[in-house]
């Protein structure tokens, strides 16, 4: 089989131009070194996950915790979330498929492993990977993902083996909520259930945390925000783990349907709804950077964050791909080189945006739009789109908010049986999702739903096709000042 | 004397990691104990291990055909809400 090598760096880039790459960087704080460890890596980087991909190689299945929004029944094709995977990999297997990604697709910069359990309940499968990687390709930045329990005794062999990145998901610092959240951890060879098993945790993720730090491996924290059982309480974890050296912390929405048979979602836990997240992550913000596009992908994902392209590199499929990885590296060098350079000249070009201060007087409303993106820019039809990024407008600027998932998380109700079909169709649940923008820019959107979602209070907008979305995002603002639509004080703002 | 794995075994592994005498083998539909190796851990450990990290509830049985995590016993569902969902039924 013939892989397919894109063949410049223009035609392998994620925004072309303008774009969501020049937003605000939440990364702005951070000291030289790191930013540049992080500047290509999707997942840490709002800037690079335009441009450039990332793939979890699934080695690692067993765990040694259980929390309450996991199933540990995780093989479904048609789910996107974590813990969830198709296939899972030897170790050999496992780089046989990142050399063959890494050869089609030079921008993947990253591997992560990150289950589908824990990968260090993991550890011969987790490191004779990682080892194996650093051998043959030299050129790929190694992360891994874990729950924490067994960081402490891993962090010099996570230092050793250069794993310059760790993600620890942290949902508490204190037992009594822990409890709530992990029924059970395995320690020293039993299982320990309740506050007690919580406090072991939450002290050895503490511990590692430190640790990594002080190795100088670069520590993000994932919080799952459970409302009624974790939510205030995030706003300390953000704290106090800004203050042990973690460089952004990613607080995500708990996933819970009922079908997918989670404690959460059998027990009808609600998750929270978009403003109580962003709210959430505004409120946390203002003590350490935010990750704000978390796509919360499957435990074998390949692509840009966002896309998965796992099913062009299945076992089968790589058994006959011809790979002469040297070749791979030089081109995936290049690639790399021209992406950054790409980067750093949007970075430095004139900002096309326009100060709105002039235009829109402090003190204007701010206002939330959806974006239907491709590749940076108004690109997508507004019935093609699987997810809507959020920007929200105000007079001093334009910043990325979150995205929109529009597609089901269990995308083939047929296939997957339990759940029961709701009568609601795809466009209500899409106009849902939107609530609380007032705008939607597409490339084009059909005559039905244009008049539906005119009806729910989101005005459709196409006259920004294949603009960059900030550019787009500010000239849908001025017009809506223009109008009057501004007129009306905040406090009656509609709530998203 | 040797435990066994049944049905509800869903091959995540963590079992295959932690028995002390490496008595459980990948196997199709599921998992496998090897009678001649398992212990049952008497005499190693407080608990057999294999049962002390299962996460799938009635997956792991004795000679007796008792489960060392019954239904109930490890995710919080109560078992009124289990056989509500037709998880199990109620004659177990």
């Amino acid at each position: 089989m013939d892989l397919p090598v894109i063949g410049n760096a223009q035609a392998a880039g994620g925004c072309a131009s303008g774009g969501c790459g020049s937003a605000p960087d939440a990364l702005a704080h951070l000291p030289d070194h790191i930013r540049l460890k992080v500047q290509d890596h999707p997942c840490y980087s709002e800037e690079a996950h335009h441009y450039f991909a990332r793939m979890h190689v699934a080695v690692a299945p067993a765990c040694n915790i259980q929390c309450n929004y996991c199933n540990r029944k995780y093989d479904c094709a048609n789910e996107s979330r974590p813990g969830v995977v198709s296939e899972l990999l030897s170790p050999d297997h496992a780089i046989r498929k990142v050399l063959a990604v890494a050869a089609a697709i030079p921008q993947m910069t990253v591997l992560g492993i990150a289950g589908p359990g824990d990968p260090l309940a993991n550890p011969s499968r987790t490191f004779e990977t990682f080892r194996q990687l650093s051998e043959k390709a030299p050129d790929i930045k190694l992360c891994l993902s874990t729950n924490g329990l067994r960081l402490p005794e891993f962090a010099d062999e996570i230092a050793k083996h250069n794993i310059d990145h760790v993600t620890i998901t942290i949902n508490c610092l204190d037992p009594r909520v822990g409890a709530q959240i992990y029924p059970w951890i395995f320690w020293n060879k039993r299982r320990i259930r309740g506050e007690e098993g919580a406090a072991i945790l939450i002290a050895q993720q503490q511990m590692g945390l430190e640790m990594l730090v002080a190795r100088g491996v670069l520590v993000k924290v994932n919080s799952v925000m459970i409302p009624g059982v974790n939510d205030q309480h995030l706003k300390e974890v953000s704290r106090v783990v800004k203050a042990k050296g973690a460089f952004l912390h990613n607080v995500m929405p708990l996933i819970a349907e009922a079908e997918h048979g989670t404690y959460y979602g059998l027990m009808g836990q609600d998750s929270p709804t978009s403003a109580e997240l962003q709210a959430l992550q505004d409120e946390c913000a203002g003590d350490m950077a935010m990750m704000r596009h978390c796509r919360q992908c499957r435990a074998d994902a390949v692509g840009l964050l966002g896309e998965d392209r796992g099913a062009e590199f299945t076992l089968d499929k790589i058994a006959d791909m011809d790979l002469d990885y040297g070749a791979a590296m030089a081109k995936r060098k290049e690639v790399r080189e021209a992406l950054v350079e790409q980067m750093a000249a949007k970075r430095g070009a004139p900002s096309t945006q326009p100060a709105m201060a002039e235009l829109a007087p402090v003190g204007t409303r701010p206002v939330l739009m959806a974006v239907a993106a491709k590749n940076g820019l108004v690109g997508e039809h507004f019935g093609h789109a699987r997810e809507f990024l959020v920007y929200e407008a105000a007079p001093e600027g334009v910043r990325f908010i979150g995205h929109r998932k529009v597609d089901l998380y269990c995308g083939g109700l047929d296939s997957c049986g339990e759940g029961d079909a709701e009568p609601e169709s795809i466009l209500d649940k899409t106009i849902a999702a939107l609530s609380g923008c007032e705008a939607v820019l597409c490339s084009k959107v059909g005559f039905e739903p244009w008049g539906r979602l005119e009806a729910a209070g989101i005005a459709p907008n196409g006259e920004h096709a294949l603009e960059p979305i900030e550019e787009a995002v500010t000239a849908v603002y001025r017009e809506m000042l223009a109008a009057g639509k501004l007129a009306k004080p905040v406090a009656a703002r509609k709530r998203a | 004397m040797a435990l066994q794995i049944i049905a509800p075994c869903v091959n995540c592994w963590a079992c295959v990691e932690v028995c002390p005498n490496q008595a459980i083998f990948e196997a199709l539909p599921h998992f496998l104990v090897d009678e001649a190796k398992c212990t049952e851990c008497l005499g190693d450990e407080a608990e057999p291990q294999c049962a002390a990290i299962c996460p799938i509830e009635a997956a792991i049985v004795n000679e007796l055909g008792e489960a060392l995590n019954p239904y109930g016993s490890l995710t919080g569902i109560p078992m009124g809400k289990l056989i509500q969902l037709g998880i199990i039924r109620s004659a177990l």
